[in-house]
């Protein structure tokens, strides 16, 4: 188990750590000022020495993002089953669906601010705007991927619509749901910052800002650290949940596992 | 007439497509008696899967009647187990979940569902199986499984549509013995499509020879082979001369 770990994390770790100590190097060496682009060991410093204001922040942050993403996961399923419900329902939201992506957020969240105000909602709104339509489109695909076939043999069993749906189609997209809200998960982060920056009382987004506004740059790198590190958490919750739900479907372990795992299992 | 599990009379199919129409059953007339065993055979693509849609209650025929247990008026769905070519096993339940999907279609309860289940599982030798995923199964295997399923939901009528038809022939055969035990202790009636001729001579009572597309009924004969059948019965004369009797008949039909 342990070198399987190595086998499958080892050259990632190996490539990050060189980068960061090039890094390191490069900014010691007197190349460029350690205001302009601190070193990884200043920000980490940094980092620890702010944590009970940072840490404040962030919890404010993750709540948003966790409300939001599950906020997006109900309204996706349901939009996917809306989908799917008629063809004509189909044509007629699904352009709908994707016009309402080519909004940017970044114009959105004024906006939003400006209706709802700078409460936790309007937060929660943006995200779940902002993560809902990957888990919608994937869910929608993987019940559209139902085998006719299958849909012949309930039907022949007399199921009822709402049978085959829920023995049969939704069991069948979970894998595609999964890959959406995978998806949606990783950038869940970056909405509630988007929606914090143009206006919040605390959070990462506009602790980011003001540290900026302050020529703390260190202190923006240590946000920006603390959400990297909370993206790859949900990333990897999603996946654990996954493999947990969906104990037959083994091309989790394949992506999780990365192409070593590909390998191994071929 | 009610001693027939199925009577087919007079069913055309046509499908149109705006202007174009396409014929695919010509009036086809097809009885199965209870507890018999009868096979359909058929040149590929002559009709033979959209028979069985229609009796299988999926399809609706263009003309003629269909009466299972001599009822020609009420919906046909949920009155025969159909199997297709494909297993179709769901691959999130195991082997007894994918049984009981037939009971779960029918809310039975799930305690009732499972025994019911796992009595059939212990019955026909898959009980070790009874928690594996579809996955980890052999393709024979998912074929047991499948025509389990299918008995489950209804073992008195079987709709086979070409089950054994992906399988290699050992395997096969070993399922073809498999299912005469299954249809025997069941007292099943069964409708069979197969365009193997050893296949239906093999199994059936009788067997239905149909034409290229549009499909109708160019003989019916009767298999007068002793049951319980055996694998050796083939090489019998009788049973070697039906055979070349229907595979000239075929070959004429055949489409280049």
């Amino acid at each position: 188990m342990k070198l399987r770990w190595i086998a499958n994390y080892g050259p990632a770790f190996v490539l990050t750590v060189t980068l960061l100590v090039l890094w390191e190097l490069y900014v010691r060496s007197g190349q460029i000022s350690a205001t302009v682009l601190p070193t990884p060991t200043s920000i980490v410093l940094a980092l620890a020495n702010n944590w009970d204001v940072i840490s404040v922040q962030t919890l404010q942050t993750l709540v948003e993002t966790v409300l939001g993403l599950a906020a997006a996961t109900l309204v996706g399923l349901l939009l996917a089953i809306l989908l799917d419900v008629s063809p004509a329902m189909r044509r007629a939201v699904y352009p709908l669906l994707v016009t309402s992506q080519t909004i940017p957020i970044i114009a959105l969240a004024p906006l939003v601010l400006i209706w709802f105000g700078y409460d936790l909602g309007p937060k929660v709104l943006v995200v779940a705007l902002y993560c809902f339509f990957p888990i919608a489109v994937a869910c929608a695909d993987g019940l559209l991927g139902t085998d006719p076939d299958l849909e012949r043999l309930m039907r022949s069993m007399r199921a009822s619509r709402w049978q085959i749906l829920q023995l049969v189609r939704l069991p069948g997209a979970m894998p595609a749901f999964f890959s959406g809200l995978r998806i949606a998960a990783t950038y869940s982060m970056t909405g509630a910052i988007f929606a914090e920056y143009v206006g919040a009382y605390q959070g990462l987004g506009i602790y980011m800002e003001n540290s900026a506004n302050a020529h703390a740059v260190v202190l923006v790198f240590a946000a920006i650290l603390v959400t990297a590190a909370l993206s790859l958490l949900l990333f990897g919750l999603v996946s654990v949940i996954e493999r947990i739900a969906l104990p037959w479907y083994q091309g989790a372990q394949v992506r999780a596992f990365g192409d070593a795992g590909m390998r191994r299992m071929g | 007439m009610d001693a027939y599990k199925l009577c087919v009379e007079g069913v055309t199919r046509i499908y149109r497509d705006g202007e174009r129409s396409l014929e695919v059953l010509q009036p086809i007339d097809l009885t199965v008696a209870s507890g018999e065993f009868v096979t359909v055979i058929g040149p590929s693509g002559c009709g033979k899967s959209t028979l069985f849609n229609i009796i299988a209650g999926v399809d609706e025929p263009s003309s003629g009647s269909i009466a299972i247990d001599g009822d020609a008026s009420s919906s046909r769905a949920g009155k025969t187990g159909y199997m297709l070519q494909q297993p179709l096993l769901l691959p999130w339940r195991t082997v007894e979940e994918n049984i009981m999907l037939g009971l779960d279609v029918r809310r039975v309860p799930r305690k009732q569902a499972q025994q019911e289940a796992h009595e059939l599982l212990k019955r026909f030798g898959l009980a070790e199986f009874a928690h594996h995923y579809p996955a980890t199964l052999s393709g024979g295997m998912k074929q047991r499984v499948a025509l389990l399923r299918t008995v489950l939901f209804n073992r008195t009528f079987l709709l086979l549509d070409e089950p054994f038809g992906a399988l290699d022939a050992l395997t096969r055969l070993s399922l073809q013995m498999w299912l005469l035990d299954l249809w025997q202790s069941f007292h099943a009636s069964v409708l069979f499509i197969t365009h193997d001729v050893r296949e239906a001579i093999l199994l059936s009572d009788r067997i239905y020879v149909l034409s290229a597309r549009p499909a109708r009924v160019l003989r019916v004969v009767d298999v007068e082979l002793p049951r319980p059948r055996q694998p050796e019965f083939l090489a019998l004369e009788q049973a070697v001369r039906l055979e070349q009797e229907l595979v000239a008949l075929l070959m004429k039909e055949q489409q280049l």
